[in-house]
């Protein structure tokens, strides 16, 4: 196929069923990628702009929150401070993805390639992606909690499934299961499980056991703290989770609605942890098939020199010095390490083999990077993929503030002595695991005042935000309807500091009211 | 692959959220209009616009660490550090924001301080008058409502010429020729096309045919006329009581020389808020506004704001110009009406008792509401004016109050014009 898919800028829906065909073609027959079915919906502004409201997603449960969101980035967009995005893609199936009314031919083409196959094939074959979402249920679950919630609102009152909401909310980010267990079972195979439980008890069952004198042997006594903790199932890292089995003083419907807020926090929780594989996916799909395009004579030379213009801007890191620098564009380092794998795997210099030597010179940079997306994210991605070759290109040091110093210090650099420790480092700053506060729920006092105590190990000394910690935790005594005790204590035991809070005692945590 | 064109979907999803937002933010966002609306120039206090809220009461609290401790991170750009190189610490939050000692840089941008809210001009202006009602403007309505006036009411078969309601009449007429057959001209010219066409080749049985339909479509036609005089509709009318819920509001204002620019001020703003107000509030309200020194005079609306006078101060000049306009242009039967006056106090000896009795014997009778604020310089200790002790003897008399700063302004008007429900005193 060498006829151009478009000419200028303008576009119909013939065009976009071309174009994608073509990237399809690409996509699957060259870079073997494996995707959901695709459907892309052509939007307007506006309609994105309410799109960024709610998450990214199609349907949400109505809160201010929300409102608050569309309310800043309508704001900035009509000033002209941001643009929007040229897409929006959906972890679902059929995989949705956005595209604006606005957008030129190419960059719809650019937009099919990133998203429709660059994200899409990363939804569907990222590890954590699979084991953590279920793409194919979302949009109906979001369509159940919208009307649930808004059912809620009908019967209890808007205001006070709004202050459920807010403190849902504040604990959404502890809300989450970090460590994969066991997978969540429809109701189906739980039926099939008790089933099958009484069973085989029938069928060990035998009345000589029973004459046996002293009856049947107990199990060792555990400890009253032991006993209770197996209970509750104790330490427990998911706040939410622990609230909606365990908080005495819910009614159903409000734990109904914390299970809502916490199985989107799942959903969510693994795209914070691959960023930067996710847009590198995305971002070196899109460029190979572009380029995969422009060789094939798809598109003109001057769509080429747009594409590469807009990819340019995509891909631009300005440096820690720069007025523009804030973080770390998770574009330009994931686009910069997969092209760099691809290099490595094609073109190995010594330090590649013997760094990587499995990849180096392995001639197979397909397969090889779609091994890679399909069992990394990005905190193992960067520690074990992060080359120094990249390293070096972007001129990396690690910049060291301990309090106990009176200056900062540079710990490493991009030398020879410096790339692992960077690259430890720097990998740590992707683990979630590390970045967000480990608060655990350690006990109850059920002896006493039903006080629930909460345990935030401290790292290296970074104490949580006094005040919004407070604030979040007179919610969390909301929810537990008994005080909560907060205690920060360091790597050693010791107590640093204690928050408590009260329940205020208002009417949406209260149960027995309808 | 599907294609999907969703640009017809309703837009507007957002909106209930945004409302929701709104609410929430109530509190906040009404004392930011209001402290907007008193450092704004008068003449933007109606167009809303942005206002900046402060994030804290609409910020959504999660558990993340401070600054507290140690902090690292791995940054792009090195040009000269070498491994154990001492940098000193960036002072300050914004400058030295790049060395990035990575403090503060919690998620959930907890470090927003301020937030920007755009509100429409309908927006706000209803939080900026929330709760505001012109005095008395019901009952006064319900008491007058003997005015009556015409209103459309169907239609009639008799009447004057000039209510004629031609279409309905046409309507009628043309019903009345289809259910009694009238030939059309047309179908009467296509018979005369086929009677010469007939004619012309000399079919002479079908011209005779032709010319007996011809004429019995010409009696038809003769008998059933066009327009018959039962076709005839004329537009009744009937008279109907009209509420007068209009309102014309005086603006009475010293300019004086005793009144400074800051005196000046505010009772500019205390009028452009009342301005705002009415106009917001009332379709039907009429703005007369007078200022005086020694003598008074009506003005347009940007002469009274704007222009500069001097001269001395003859308050009761205001009281007779006001009511002449009121005989003039304003009969009490048709309009309710509303005064309010700033002044600084001061007034011409001697002419305090003809201010009285303007007062007692015509403007207040004749008014529903009057209100009289009088400012001053900020922490002045003057004793009340002479104006206003003789306001205050008045029995009943106007609803007063005394400001002396700005941010005074919106509390007074809010209390001068509270729902009357909720009022405590007033005349």
């Amino acid at each position: 196929m060498s006829a151009l898919l478009f000419e200028g800028a303008d576009w119909s829906f013939e065009t976009i069923q071309r174009i994608h065909d073509r990237v399809e073609e690409i996509a699957l027959g060259e870079l073997k990628l494996d995707v959901y079915p695709n459907q892309i919906e052509v939007i307007t502004s506006e309609q994105m702009l309410d799109a960024y409201a709610g998450s990214g997603m199609p349907i949400y449960y109505g809160h201010w929150s929300f409102g608050k969101r569309f309310v800043q980035h309508e704001g900035h967009y009509r000033k002209g401070y941001t643009d929007l995005a040229y897409e929006l893609v959906i972890n679902s199936s059929p995989c949705i993805s956005y595209v604006m009314e606005g957008n030129s031919a190419l960059m719809q083409t650019l937009v099919i390639a990133h998203a429709a196959f660059g994200h899409n094939h990363f939804f569907k074959n990222n590890q954590l992606f699979r084991d953590w979402t279920d793409a194919t249920g979302i949009l109906d679950y979001l369509q159940f909690a919208r009307t649930y919630i808004a059912h809620c609102e009908e019967t209890y009152g808007e205001r006070n499934v709004e202050r459920l909401i807010d403190a849902a909310h504040a604990l959404m980010s502890h809300g989450v299961h970090r460590s994969p267990r066991r997978r969540k079972m429809d109701f189906k195979t739980e039926q099939a499980r008790a089933k099958e439980r009484r069973e085989h008890d029938e069928k060990v069952y035998n009345e000589l056991w029973e004459t046996l004198p002293g009856g049947a042997p107990k199990t060792p006594r555990t400890s009253p703290e032991e006993h209770l903790a197996n209970l509750l199932e104790l330490p427990q890292e998911n706040i939410l989770y622990f609230l909606e089995k365990t908080a005495p003083r819910l009614a159903p419907w409000q734990r109904e609605v914390l299970r809502i807020v916490r199985l989107l926090a799942q959903y969510f929780h693994p795209q914070r942890q691959t960023k930067v594989m996710n847009e590198g996916v995305a971002t070196y799909t899109h460029y190979k098939i572009m380029n995969r395009l422009h060789e094939s004579g798809n598109i003109t030379d001057g769509a080429f020199l747009e594409f590469l213009t807009s990819h340019t801007n995509v891909v631009f890191q300005p440096q820690f010095d720069d007025r523009r620098f804030s973080s770390i564009n998770p574009y330009a380092l994931g686009f910069a390490m997969m092209t760099d794998l691809e290099r490595i795997c094609v073109k190995p210099t010594d330090e590649d083999r013997d760094w990587f030597p499995e990849l180096a010179g392995c001639n197979d940079p397909v397969n090889a990077l779609k091994d890679i997306w399909a069992h990394y994210r990005d905190e193992s991605f960067i520690s074990q993929y992060l080359s120094p070759r990249v390293m070096r290109d972007w001129r990396m040091f690690h910049l060291v503030d301990d309090p106990a110093e009176p200056t900062l210090r540079v710990e490493a650099i991009h030398d020879e002595r410096g790339y692992r420790r960077i690259r430890r480092a720097f990998a740590r700053e992707y683990d979630v695991g590390h970045t967000d506060p480990q608060i655990e729920v350690v006990s109850v006092d059920l002896a006493g005042d039903r006080r629930l105590i909460v345990q935030h190990s401290v790292r290296e000394g970074r104490l949580l935000a006094s005040r919004e910690a407070s604030e979040v935790l007179g919610y969390l005594a909301d929810l537990w309807g008994y005080p909560v005790l907060l205690r920060e204590v360091d790597e050693h035991g010791n107590g640093l500091r204690e928050h408590t809070a009260e329940p205020r005692g208002r009417e949406p945590f209260q149960s027995g009211k309808p | 692959m599907y294609v999907i064109d969703r640009r017809l979907n309703p837009s507007g999803k957002s909106l209930p959220n945004r409302q929701r937002f709104l609410r929430r933010a109530g509190k906040v966002l009404r004392e930011a209009v209001r402290n907007v609306s008193a450092s704004r120039p008068i003449r933007e206090v109606g167009e809303g616009g942005v206002v900046i809220i402060p994030a804290r009461g609409i910020d959504e609290p999660s558990f993340h660490t401070g600054s507290d401790g140690l902090h690292s991170r791995v940054l792009p750009g090195n040009k000269e550090f070498l491994e154990g190189d001492r940098i000193a610490r960036p002072q300050g939050s914004g400058s030295g924001k790049g060395k990035g000692s990575g403090s503060g840089s919690g998620q959930g941008g907890g470090g927003e301080d301020e937030f920007k809210v755009a509100l429409s001009a309908e927006e706000f202006l209803s939080l900026f008058l929330e709760d505001l009602e012109l005095p008395d403007l019901e009952r006064r309505k319900l008491s007058l409502t003997d005015s009556t006036g015409m209103r459309r009411a169907g239609y009639t078969k008799s009447g004057s010429p000039a209510n004629l309601a031609i279409s309905r009449t046409m309507r009628n007429a043309l019903s009345r020729r289809m259910a009694l057959r009238r030939p059309k001209s047309e179908d009467l010219d296509a018979l005369q096309d086929a009677l010469r066409l007939a004619e012309e080749l000399r079919d002479e049985a079908e011209a005779a045919r032709l010319r007996v339909l011809i004429e019995t479509h010409g009696v038809r036609t003769r008998a059933i006329p066009y327009i018959d005089p039962i076709d005839i509709r004329y537009r009744r009318f009937e008279p109907s009581p009209r509420p007068i819920a209009q309102a014309v509001m005086f603006c009475i204002m010293d300019v004086s020389g005793s009144m400074t620019e800051h005196m000046k001020d505010m009772a500019k703003r205390f009028f452009m808020l009342l301005y705002v107000f009415l106009q917001k509030r009332y379709k039907q309200v009429e703005v007369v506004f007078i200022r005086h020194t020694d003598e008074a005079k009506e003005v347009d609306e940007k002469t009274f704001f704007e222009s500069r006078e001097t001269g001395g101060t003859r308050v009761s000049s205001a009281l007779q110009e006001a009511l002449k306009i009121i005989e003039e242009r304003y009969p009490v039967a048709d309009w309710n009406i509303y005064i309010a006056q700033a002044s600084d106090g001061d007034n011409e000896n001697g002419d305090n008792d003809r201010a009285t009795a303007l007062m007692r014997d015509g403007l207040l009778p004749l008014s529903q509401y009057y209100a009289y604020l009088e400012v001053d310089e900020p922490h002045s200790d003057t004793p009340t004016s002479s104006l206003w002790k003789t306001y205050d003897n008045l029995e009943p008399g106007p609803a007063m109050r005394r400001v002396t700063t700005r941010q005074e302004i919106y509390p007074v008007f809010r209390e001068l014009f509270r729902r009357r429900n909720e009022a405590l005193e007033t005349t």
